[in-house]
């Protein structure tokens, strides 16, 4: 028999299981053009919707004319906030416990604002429609600057105000003023003071990390369709959490869950700019409500970059003490953030900065303390998105450049500095000092590894002859060389203390096993690119024995799919892989009482063999996964019910902490500011690795994207509340010619409580891979006084470093 | 709305004709009409590449194209190249690479490479990187779109010289 | 993204075209390649209301090298200019610049009388057309003019081309000696931070002629007389460059965005021109 013959090497190999580079099943479709998209969707009658959006950043709605858009061939209806009102639909909860406005209510607040919502026929119709719809604004003063609205009398916020003028408690308790949002704090105020008051040396940077998007090449979008004859509406849509979504449009529409199927069909990239609610998809909603046909509604580019959910406009000061030979003994940070006109973050309730809190890095530190305030601006509501781990790119930007800030303070090589501050690995699990556990980490091997293999030393020789060049006259290139060593928090997470509008972050796996001996496994996650039908396969292929090649994993359909809170901040691991695991070990058991029946052994007496259940000593007495399966759709088993299913629904009891290590060199021409990426190297830790070939490309475009941030890419305002980045012409997307080849490389350190010792990555090349970047810029202008310069590093202002640095002669 | 003309496209081998305004861009043309849907939408300013196509031999942003002017020619989207039992070694390639991950840019992507390959059919990384220069991808960072490209090259190639 | 609804004319020959024009006046445009018109037109930020497409008209995609000129229709692409291995010989200057224009796919449609008759401060085409003392050949109804790139470029968006008119061909001398196109920009695809066009010839040691004109520095593009006058009779020494440098800093005018301040393209304007005098130089 073949099975006899076969090694377990290749039973093992055959599985397609865990660790190996298992190509991907969604290749199929998408190579050949048959995904299957929100905007691929075509219905029978179905309309189409877009928005009327306002030019102006703050302005009052004096009137809405729609009696010309009205008569457009093609335009159905226009909706404004008056059509909406009676549903109580013209405003909508955010995550971040504010609410917002769906169509302007009274005023706008910040440019390219939804104010109408016109149904056609089709888009050209609409887009007619849209050209004829009047609208006459009152322009009111614009506030672009969050310390600016701190102080001013203009009320962006009317709505929050209470009858009397006083300003009632927010979301996160007091408001200290009628622009103010919230304050947020972590770890010990006057502890950590008094160490930074004390210390031998302090070093304090003020730092701004910049406002910008996600982007992702398919914007937002929805179909919905409402089923008058049965009551049942259907909505697809670009979400990234689908449930979450479902129980969300229940709740504000009065519509019972079980009468609401939302689905997510393949989403072209989501990177955080899909978790939250738009108003594009109430709007759709209602209009298909009331005219009893699908509606759908698809973003233009402009629009997604002008209103949909931004990512970072953090300003934050850091004050790091240290002794003299450079033990950090305390961290003090305090940060601004601007959240645009509503505060539409989609952060964890209880978080309102996220996971800032674990801006104390890599670093052991015994005091800190994190104060953040939140502010409304005229600019596009929102906050956390744009594979951040919700704020953790700021929080790492934060130490990372505190800790190279503080190596010139102490004259000290920015790579020593980092090791002697290094969380050792006896230490973990590590208590921080704002609050977090570490998991597990071997940072220094890993920091060693990396320096070896790029050859810091020599890098840094290199360097030191390159100034002596540059100073001499013999080159106009600086070299840079960026460090970083992140720690991430991934995996959001116990259900004790994080949850989305009340919705714990449990996540889940239903498992269904056929007689023939393959399987279909449901989660509560929903792939925007990751691979899930690939890799998910490959861990059930190893905790139950069939091949991955057998196994069908679907997500995103609510009305299949067991509940989970969806795919973002490297969540689907750690939280949906748990429950995968745990499934598919209830899936085993079974089959273990199953095979002993069949074995005619006791329960104990057989074990788990890749693919089979061995008699314990008798190894050539076992039953496949295969057989096991028809038996329990053909086998009467006294005690044990027939079928093979198993649900788990899992609730982490930690986060989890992915690290890594990252070098970039750069050479940078100073006349013309042009930065030139010799060499990235990358090392990610993120514990077991379900799919190698998977995490590599997951690196490579995480550091694509930090790529843009760090050298260009951003959402900038005028004083006015103009966008000045809205089109792909400003907004810095690099193509292939200017994004280089990065080497990747690892370690394994498992998590400690995850089933099977797995952290996630997806966010972890974005949330180093910043820092890192920016770093190379700053370490190549530190030998000319560069202490800190703010992102992004585009060509004029890498040029405007050297120019005021009197690099220029 | 203007008045609707009468338009004859060929699309992938089939000859398409129908009523349209002058003003329909040809992308729409494809996915809203013909429901061809594998070119996509990713902007509205021509930069991003997702709506690639093949017109009368030329890769062409079918975005910026207004369905009247496109009226005669021939037009080659990914529907048109392999098939499901004989896929192009580009579409073999991208699978066996991970030159893929949200699939969203991928049939621009492989179209232009499709056409890149008959402009330079041995390109160095160089001339992929330029020569694919007007596709925007977010999720891959490009590097195994090129590893995909060159193996799909070193295929094609050798299949040539076999064949020779 | 949906343009406004227009009427569509394909002329078999340009006498249709000038007539459209006429009776249209300034209700119509003619289209070439499209990728500048058809994105303005998208955004609603041209309005066109009757659209005259170019393409049926025969005799404006020929490229016609002569022992002492060369003469590009005004059909002809980007990628046809790249492609020509004649053009390639005469005039690589033309290769070397389309070469850095947008992307391919743009390259495959945008024409070079698009480029050059738009007025747009951003393309690249007329700087360095100017630089190449070409001629444009201008149709209407009254008949055909020649008008040289050096005085075709009024203010943004406004050439001495009348709206009735259309640009034909581009016949410009063949160039001798070194040649260089320098661009910066953000990325493929983008616009210029700053270009220069360079052509030199030398004698000996000495520089003989100098043509240098500058791009996206000003609302138009910029032809520097005084520039090329500095290099010429000297051996391209430091203070040659530096004259030609300061020259053409009075010549510019260039305007903040969001490619960077005025003082950054100042600068910038003068190394590019620098490293282009120095690699026109090389090859001369």
């Amino acid at each position: 028999m073949k099975d006899e013959v076969e090694s377990r090497e290749d039973r093992v190999a055959g599985l397609k299981g865990m660790g190996c580079s298992r190509k991907r099943v969604e290749d199929a479709r998408f190579t050949q053009g048959k995904g299957n998209y929100v905007d691929d969707l075509k219905l029978d009658g179905m309309l189409f919707g877009d928005f009327v959006r306002s030019p102006y950043a703050h302005a009052r709605i004096v009137n809405i004319d729609t009696e010309a858009a009205l008569k457009v061939p093609g335009v159905l209806a226009v909706l404004t906030a008056k059509d909406l009102e009676p549903l109580g639909l013209h405003w909508m909860p955010t995550l971040a416990g504010d609410k917002q406005m769906v169509l302007a209510d009274g005023k706008v607040l910040f440019q390219g604002q939804e104010v109408a919502y016109v149904v056609a026929q089709d888009r050209y119709a609409a887009a007619d429609g849209i050209e004829a719809v009047e609208v006459d604004y009152e322009e009111l003063p614009v506030l672009v600057n969050p310390f600016e609205a701190l102080k001013s009398d203009v009320v962006l916020r009317e709505d929050l105000l209470a009858e009397d003028g006083s300003i009632p408690d927010g979301a996160h308790g007091p408001r200290k003023h009628h622009n103010h949002i919230f304050t947020w704090e972590a770890g010990d105020k006057d502890p950590t003071l008094e160490v930074i008051d004390n210390a031998d040396v302090v070093a304090e940077e003020t730092m701004y990390y910049h406002r910008t998007h996600p982007c992702p090449l398919e914007t937002c979008g929805c179909v919905a369709s409402m089923d008058k004859v049965n009551g049942k509406l259907t909505l697809w849509g670009t979400f990234q959490a689908p449930h979450a979504i479902r129980t969300v449009v229940s709740l504000i529409s009065g519509i019972e869950e079980h009468n609401i199927r939302v689905i997510s069909p393949d989403i072209g990239g989501g990177f955080g700019n899909k978790v939250g609610a738009y108003p594009g998809y109430v709007c759709s909603v209602v209009a298909s409500i009331v005219t009893g046909k699908p509606v759908k509604w698809i973003e233009d580019r402009m629009d997604n970059l002008m209103t949909t959910a931004f990512a970072r406009d953090y300003h934050m000061t850091g004050r790091i003490a240290a002794t003299k030979e450079g033990k950090i003994t305390g961290v003090h940070c305090s940060v601004t953030a601007d959240h645009g006109g509503f505060d539409a973050c989609a952060d964890p309730t209880k978080f309102p900065a996220g996971f800032m809190n674990i801006c104390t890095g890599s670093y052991d530190i015994p005091t800190a303390y994190l104060e953040v305030d939140g502010v409304y601006t005229n600019k596009a509501p929102g906050g956390v998105s744009y594979r951040c781990s919700f704020r953790v790119t700021e929080a790492v930007y934060f130490i990372e450049r505190m800790i190279e800030v503080l190596a010139i303070k102490l004259n000290m090589d920015a790579a020593e500095l980092r090791r002697i501050n290094f969380i050792k690995k006896e230490q973990f699990p590590y208590q921080a000092a704002l609050g977090w556990e570490y998991d597990s980490g071997d940072y220094h091997t890993a920091w060693d590894k990396a320096l070896k293999a790029v050859d810091y030393d020599g890098l840094r020789a290199e360097q030191a002859q390159r100034v002596e060049d540059f100073k001499a006259g013999k080159t106009r290139k600086l070299m840079g060389i960026g460090l970083t060593f992140f720690t991430e928090i991934v995996g959001a997470g116990p259900v004790k203390n994080c949850d989305i509008l009340g919705l714990g972050m449990f996540d889940s796996c239903e498992i269904r096993i056929h007689p023939t001996g393959s399987a279909i496994a449901r989660l509560g996650t929903i792939s925007q690119g990751q691979g899930h039908a690939t890799t998910f396969a490959q861990i059930l292929a190893s905790e139950i024995g069939l091949p991955a090649d057998s196994i069908t994993i679907e997500e995103g359909d609510t009305d299949t799919a067991p509940y989970g809170l969806g795919t973002y901040g490297s969540r689907s691991t750690p939280v949906a892989g748990a429950a995968t695991a745990m499934a598919g070990r209830k899936i085993r058991a079974k089959a273990q009482m199953i095979a002993a029946y069949l074995l005619e052994v006791h329960d104990d007496d057989v074990e788990f063999d890749v693919d089979r259940f061995a008699v314990k000593g008798a190894p050539e007495k076992f039953k496949t996964m295969n057989e096991i399966a028809f038996a329990a759709y053909n086998q009467a088993i006294p005690g044990i019910e027939p079928g093979l299913e198993a649900v788990s629904y899992y609730d982490p009891p930690n986060m989890t902490y992915p690290f890594g290590a990252y070098v970039c060199v750069m050479d940078i021409d100073v006349d013309t500011g042009v930065p030139v990426i010799r060499r990235f190297y990358a090392l990610d830790d993120c514990g077991t690795r379900i799919n190698p070939m998977i995490i590599e490309g997951q690196v490579h475009g995480g550091l694509t994207e930090a790529l843009a941030v760090a050298l260009g890419q951003e959402i900038a305002y005028d004083d006015m509340g103009n966008v000045k980045t809205g089109t792909l012409m400003d907004f810095f997307l690099p193509t292939a010619w200017e994004v280089p080849n990065y080497e990747t490389d690892h370690t394994v350190t498992p998590s400690p409580h995850h089933p099977i010792g797995a952290k996630g990555v997806g966010e972890s090349p974005h949330v180093g891979g910043v820092p890192c970047f920016s770093n190379a810029v700053q370490d190549a202008f530190r030998p000319f006084g560069n202490t800190h310069t703010n992102m992004p590093h585009d060509h004029w202002r890498i040029w405007k470093t050297a120019n005021e640095l009197g690099l220029h002669g | 709305m203007s008045k609707k003309q009468h338009y004859k496209i060929t699309v992938n081998g089939k000859e398409e004709e129908f009523l349209a305004e002058p003003r329909e861009l040809l992308i729409h043309t494809l996915r809203e009409r013909l429901k061809i849907t594998g070119p996509h939408i990713g902007c509205e300013t021509s930069h991003c590449g997702a709506c690639t196509v093949t017109v009368n031999g030329k890769s062409v942003k079918s975005c910026t194209v207004f369905v009247a002017q496109a009226d005669g020619t021939e037009i080659t989207t990914i529907e048109g190249i392999g098939s499901p039992d004989a896929l192009h070694p580009l579409q073999e390639a991208f699978k066996e690479h991970h030159g893929l991950q949200c699939g969203f840019c991928t049939p621009g992507m492989i179209i232009r490479a499709s056409k890149l390959l008959e402009e330079i059919p041995n390109p160095s990384e160089e001339e992929i990187r330029f020569g694919m220069a007007g596709n925007i991808c977010r999720c891959t960072g490009y590097q195994n779109i090129v590893k995909s490209i060159q193996a799909a090259a070193a295929e094609m190639n050798s299949a040539k010289e076999a064949a020779e | 993204m949906i343009p406004a609804a227009f009427e569509y004319y394909r002329p078999k020959d340009m006498t249709g075209v000038l007539s459209l024009l006429g009776e249209h006046g300034d209700n119509a445009r003619v289209i070439a390649g499209g990728h500048s018109l058809i994105p303005m037109m998208k955004l609603r930020m041209a309005d066109v209301p009757h659209l005259i497409d170019l393409q049926g008209v025969g005799g404006l995609d020929d490229i016609e090298l002569s022992a002492n000129s060369i003469r590009i229709g005004a059909m002809v692409t980007q990628h046809d200019i790249i492609d020509h291995n004649g053009l390639a010989s005469a005039a690589p200057i033309l290769r070397e610049a389309a070469l850095q224009i947008a992307d391919p796919q743009v390259r495959y449609m945008g024409t070079v009388g698009g480029n050059v008759a738009n007025g747009d401060p951003g393309n690249d085409m007329p700087g360095l057309m100017q630089c190449l003392d070409a001629t444009f050949t201008v149709v209407g109804l009254d008949g055909e003019r020649d008008i040289p790139a050096r005085q075709f470029y009024e203010a943004a968006y406004m050439t001495a081309r009348e709206d009735e008119e259309v640009l034909t061909s581009i016949t410009m001398p063949i160039p001798a000696g070194g040649y260089a196109y320098e661009k910066q920009k953000r990325k493929i695809g983008d616009y210029a931070t700053a270009a220069a066009a360079v052509l030199l010839t030398k004698e000996g040691n000495t520089c003989k002629s100098a043509s240098i004109a500058m791009t996206n520095l000003s609302d138009i593009p910029v032809y520097s007389e005084e520039a090329g006058a500095a290099l010429v009779g000297s051996s391209l020494d430091d203070t040659a460059i530096k004259a030609a440098v300061t020259a053409v800093l009075g010549d510019i005018d260039p305007s903040e965005d969001n490619r960077g301040p005025v003082a950054f393209k100042k600068h910038l304007a003068g190394v590019i021109l620098r490293r282009a005098i120095e690699r026109a130089w090389s090859r001369a």
